[in-house]
């Protein structure tokens, strides 16, 4: 298992957003995270990033905890897309693909070719090949996502932490960059965690599903998780799910 | 694009040194620094003109430094020491100690000083990502304002005869600045540190969670970033009082030509402030000769519609 998390309370400020949680993530897994808007999602994906301790509990990564790794170690193996990304400087798509490549280089070397190529590829990855030069300040929403998104790419680890990555993005290109980081599970045998709130677009890429309600956690395949049962019950909306040539779409009853 | 600013540097002194009430050639600079000539001319040019080019030199790359680094631990690019109080900071420490009549202790108190206004205006920054232009400005606005009401309460008690030399701490003027070699050496090391930072410095500019989960050491790397913008300001200000604009003016321009990639970035602010304020010295003492303005007087004046132009375009 590459990434296992062990009896891990999670808590903000006295709350405690969840206890006992449990689950480990192989190569090769795409993983959802779904639930109500405050219940935790972002506090858990910050937590598997190492960015912040649990409250108790244990989260290991390679069969290491999580301290034991050095920062650069750590990032070669764990990436995250956060929902809001900073560009409060006029940087180029590129730079900031590039800026990805960071944990592998070493530290008194600058980016060399194959990292400027593997940025490059990132770019065209995520359909932004042509924004290449563009100043990130002068792109759209959903352009200056997928620019971030390529950051993470270019960053290639071995786990990719995603909070929301569709925000912003229209439908074809939520489409592309679901199939792709399905891809990169599958084939490139990452393993993808992201949280997102589109019920239909989980469905049809998720391996796994970790439901997280204010009542609490659970976790498994996603065929199992992902029923209009178990959504209905954990945003408290009625859902039905809609059967279609190309899988089941949640739609609210 | 470093090279010319090394080049434009070295030009601007050159220029600082032949420019005055009594005009030098360059020839004769030349001569004046590298001969053993010892005539009038010659001490002009090494007694009066070459240590306050220096002088110039060094505190407008601090200021340059200082102003970067600022920018990146606030991921704003109104950031600069000067209009968050900074400078006003370790004005405050400077005049304080002088008033005490520890006029030895004048830069640990100017650096005390800038310490203070930075640990109050980023500790209001604690956990955010980023800051919007508004919430950034009136911190700032309110943190110098405090700063200025101190540095008039000083001035008010001092003695009359301290006033019109304490006054020096608040305009910014280098006709009596002394130490400019030593500012210079620390201008050197300040940016030979903060290069070590340089990397990590231009991924903590896209946000503090992006820089960690890249591998950035944040919580080390946010702390000397702090030391160092706090101790540029300090000596720049005990040199030349509180210079105003540099900071922010000069990495803006720079970055608009080169990007935000700190490894180049800081030396090339660094290069680019030190001749800036060396050109605008040499103005300020030769504008309206004999007089001489302060050199603060001149920045400023340029500073404030260059910063407003930056604000209604950041909006």
């Amino acid at each position: 298992m590459i990434l296992t998390v062990e009896n891990v309370t999670l808590a903000v400020a006295g709350r405690t957003l969840c206890s006992a949680l449990s689950f480990a993530v192989d190569a090769g897994e795409c993983w959802v995270i779904v639930g109500p808007n405050g219940v935790g999602k972002t506090t858990l994906l910050a937590t598997l990033a190492g960015l912040r301790a649990p409250a108790s509990g244990a989260i290991g990564i390679e069969g290491r905890a999580m301290r034991e790794w050095t920062p650069r170690e750590r990032a070669l193996r764990v990436g995250l897309l956060p929902q809001d990304t900073v560009d409060a400087f006029p940087d180029t798509a590129l730079e900031i693909a590039i800026a990805g490549r960071h944990p592998h280089v070493a530290r008194w070397r600058a980016e060399s070719p194959d990292d400027v190529a593997a940025a490059r590829t990132a770019l065209a990855d995520v359909d932004c090949a042509g924004l290449a030069e563009r100043n990130v300040q002068t792109l759209s929403g959903g352009e200056r996502r997928r620019v971030a998104l390529a950051m993470l790419l270019a960053q290639d680890p071995a786990i990719m932490l995603l909070d929301e990555p569709t925000n912003h993005l229209d439908v074809a290109h939520e489409v592309r960059v679901l199939d792709l980081l399905a891809r990169r599970a599958s084939t490139g045998q990452r393993a993808i965690v992201m949280s997102i709130h589109d019920l239909t677009l989980a469905a049809r890429h998720a391996s796994h599903a970790l439901l997280f309600g204010f009542e609490g956690v659970s976790a498994g395949p996603a065929s199992e998780m992902l029923t209009a049962r178990n959504l209905s019950a954990l945003y408290r909306q009625a859902l039905v799910a809609v059967p279609h040539a190309g899988g089941t779409a949640f739609l609210p009853a | 694009m470093i090279g010319a600013l090394a080049a434009a540097a070295v030009a601007s002194v050159a220029v600082a040194l032949a420019i005055g009430s009594v005009d030098i050639t360059l020839a004769n600079v030349v001569r004046a620094l590298f001969g053993n000539g010892d005539d009038a001319s010659a001490s002009v040019v090494r007694e009066l003109r070459l240590p306050r080019a220096i002088a110039a030199l060094a505190v407008g790359g601090l200021l340059a430094v200082a102003g970067s680094l600022m920018q990146v631990l606030l991921r704003n690019p109104l950031a600069d020491p000067f209009v968050l109080g900074l400078s006003g900071g370790a004005a405050c420490g400077a005049l304080g100690a002088l008033l005490l009549g520890f006029a030895a202790f004048a830069t640990p108190a100017a650096f005390a000083g800038a310490a203070a206004a930075t640990l109050l205006v980023f500790g209001l920054a604690r956990g955010r990502d980023a800051w919007s232009p508004t919430r950034l400005l009136l911190t700032g606005v309110v943190v110098a304002a405090g700063f200025g009401a101190l540095i008039m309460l000083m001035l008010s008690i001092a003695p009359d005869t301290q006033v019109r030399g304490m006054l020096f701490w608040l305009i910014g003027d280098l006709s009596v600045s002394s130490h400019g070699e030593r500012a210079l050496l620390a201008l050197i090391a300040v940016l030979a540190i903060a290069m070590l930072f340089a990397r990590d410095a231009t991924l903590l500019a896209r946000g503090e969670a992006t820089a960690a989960t890249l591998g950035v050491n944040v919580r080390v790397v946010t702390l000397a970033l702090h030391v160092l913008a706090a101790a540029a300001t300090a000596i720049a200000v005990t040199v030349a009082g509180s210079v105003g604009f540099i900071g922010l003016v000069v990495p803006h321009a720079v970055r608009l030509v080169i990007g935000n990639d700190q490894r180049f970035l800081l030396p090339a602010a660094a290069l680019a402030g030190g001749a800036l304020l060396v050109v605008a010295d040499t103005l300020a003492r030769s504008l309206v000769a004999p007089a001489q303005l302060p050199v603060g007087v001149l920045t400023a004046l340029a500073g404030v519609p260059i910063f407003l132009f930056l604000l209604r375009r950041s909006a």
